[in-house]
């Protein structure tokens, strides 16, 4: 079985909600602060950073004070979270930082983010093209994908409601969590439509908030206040070509990638994994990881979450922190948070006990995996 | 494949409220409007493999090939997927919600996104033929929509 060689050694999180006196570099230096307090370091023990969502690396590491050796801002989409932990990764691991802080700052909320009309840059912006017809927004695009899997399969609005009922639940015991209140299928039923077969309870919330990781090599990890939390694998596959267009296939190709991948890497497969975390922008690209990622058969995730396998207490408890659906859409930082807060223990009413290793997946126009682990090997 | 830029192309793609979207046409997708307006669908076509593709490119995006012509195409295809949008995105769009988007598998291969008109207001059905129909804006813009086959 493979050793690892990096872990995460802090977690950082803000309130999430509407926080209004509060900027993405406030809410970023908050989650930063909360880290580093949690890994037992200090501003002047980093020497590698990076930013997302932030609006500039310069004055961010201006108001901390810090001279970081390494450092670099990546855009705001959710598909980031992955691609800088593999960044942080390569950092360390090739030995060129030894602390690496990943810093998330989101005032979406209050700044009046949408992610449809003149704003909408999902993916590449080159669905732009299509703003004549009236074909806008990630939401719309999602909906064309399950309305495709709905024909192709069967998939039904009761199993996506299910999904969407599940990681309420979950959000409710989740002290942190903006929406808890638990709902019933006549209520998401009745939910207005968006972009149909999608309704509200389908989407994430846009909220403010801010997130950070401290992720250093396994041997300096030892000397950190909290156990360590192993990085055992990980992986990207990007499905660039075509993509102003759904993917036909739902991201399966990539999504079996990076899971095969990492879980090589980690010397572990699904088998092994306690808990779950897929990105969860909308229900269906929940449905399509788990497909792509094997835990279900080609077309048989509506049926797979209807029978309750997400739930905590069952099999594959996923999304425990109530994931973007119902925490806050943290665009898979938090999601990464909530996979070490498992691992240690931390995690109270929600605990899936005896934790030992959570599998995080995202399905998007970069697909990634990465399996975190409490023990080494 | 790059035609010099035109003169007289509307560029902007900033929608004002009161009007919808229009397409940006760039040098690349200038041959494809242009033939909108002569109510032919263009398709580049690669002379190498024989394949159709969108979006327009440099090369073949199936053999890398650079031996690229706009070609006609049937205007037939099939409903591959579509969405119902009932948020107003774009106030222009206001009067017409809940309206249908449709993506669209054309006979020879690639995929357009456009709305499914002719059909009474019904939902569409994925799998259903369809056929190009095409819709004058103005002077400089007509756009392709598909009807039922």
């Amino acid at each position: 079985m493979a050793q690892a060689r990096a872990a995460v050694v802090g977690v950082g999180t803000t309130a999430y909600g509407r926080l209004p006196e509060y900027d993405a570099y406030d809410l970023g230096m908050w989650a930063l602060t909360e880290a580093l307090k949690d890994a037992g370091l200090g501003f002047a023990d980093l020497d590698g950073i990076i930013v997302n969502r932030i609006p500039d690396y310069q004055r961010f590491c201006e108001i901390a004070g810090i001279d970081p050796s390494f450092v670099t801002i990546t855009p705001g989409h959710g598909r980031f979270a992955a691609i800088c932990i593999e960044m942080a990764l390569q950092a360390v691991l090739s030995g060129r930082c030894r602390t690496v802080a990943l810093v998330y700052g989101n005032n979406g909320r209050s700044a009046g983010a949408a992610y449809g009309g003149e704003s909408d840059s999902y993916g590449s912006g080159g669905g732009a093209i299509w703003w004549p017809y009236g074909m806008t927004s990630p939401g719309a695009f999602h909906a064309m994908m399950m309305r495709s899997h709905m024909a192709q399969y069967g998939t039904k609005p009761e199993h996506l409601a299910e999904l969407a009922m599940t990681f309420r639940d979950h959000a409710g015991l989740n002290p942190q969590a903006v929406m808890r209140k638990p709902f019933t299928l006549d209520d998401y039923m009745n939910a207005r439509m968006i972009a149909e077969p999608l309704r509200l309870l389908d989407y994430c919330l846009i909220n403010d908030g801010g997130v950070a990781l401290i992720i250093t090599t396994a041997e300096h990890a030892r000397d950190c206040a909290r156990p360590p939390v192993h990085i055992r694998g990980a992986a990207l596959q990007t499905v660039f070509a075509n993509s102003m267009f759904p993917p036909e296939d739902y991201w399966h190709g990539a999504v079996a990638s990076v899971t095969g991948r990492s879980f090589r890497e980690a010397g572990l497969g699904r088998d092994d994994m306690q808990a779950l975390m897929i990105y969860d922008n909308f229900t269906p690209t929940v449905m399509f990881s788990l497909e792509g990622a094997g835990y279900c058969g080609r077309g048989e995730s509506g049926p797979f979450v209807a029978e309750g396998h997400l739930r905590l207490g069952r099999r594959y408890p996923t999304n425990t922190s109530g994931g973007h659906l119902s925490e806050s859409y943290m665009q898979g930082w938090a999601l990464n948070v909530e996979a070490v807060r498992q691992l240690r223990g931390d995690c109270g009413d929600r605990q899936v006990s005896d934790a030992a290793n959570v599998h995080y997946i995202a399905a998007a126009p970069v697909c990634s995996s990465i399996v975190y682990s409490r023990d080494p090997s | 494949m790059t035609a010099p830029p035109s003169e007289s192309a509307p560029s902007s793609h900033a929608p004002s409220p009161h009007a919808k979207p229009r397409p940006r046409m760039s040098p690349d997708s200038k041959p494809f409007w242009d033939g909108c307006r002569r109510h032919e669908l263009l398709l580049p076509t690669c002379e190498d493999c024989g394949r159709a593709h969108l979006p327009p490119g440099p090369v073949c995006p199936f053999c890398f090939s650079d031996r690229l012509a706009w070609k006609k195409a049937s205007g037939r295809g099939r409903i591959s997927t579509f969405v119902v949008v009932h948020k107003e995105w774009f106030p222009a769009f206001k009067p017409d919600l809940p309206y249908n988007v449709v993506q669209v598998e054309l006979e020879e291969g690639p995929r357009l996104t456009a709305n499914l008109v002719g059909h009474g207001g019904r939902k569409p059905v994925i799998g259903e033929a369809v056929r190009i129909v095409f819709d004058t804006i103005d002077d400089t813009l007509t756009m392709p929509r598909f009807e039922p086959a």
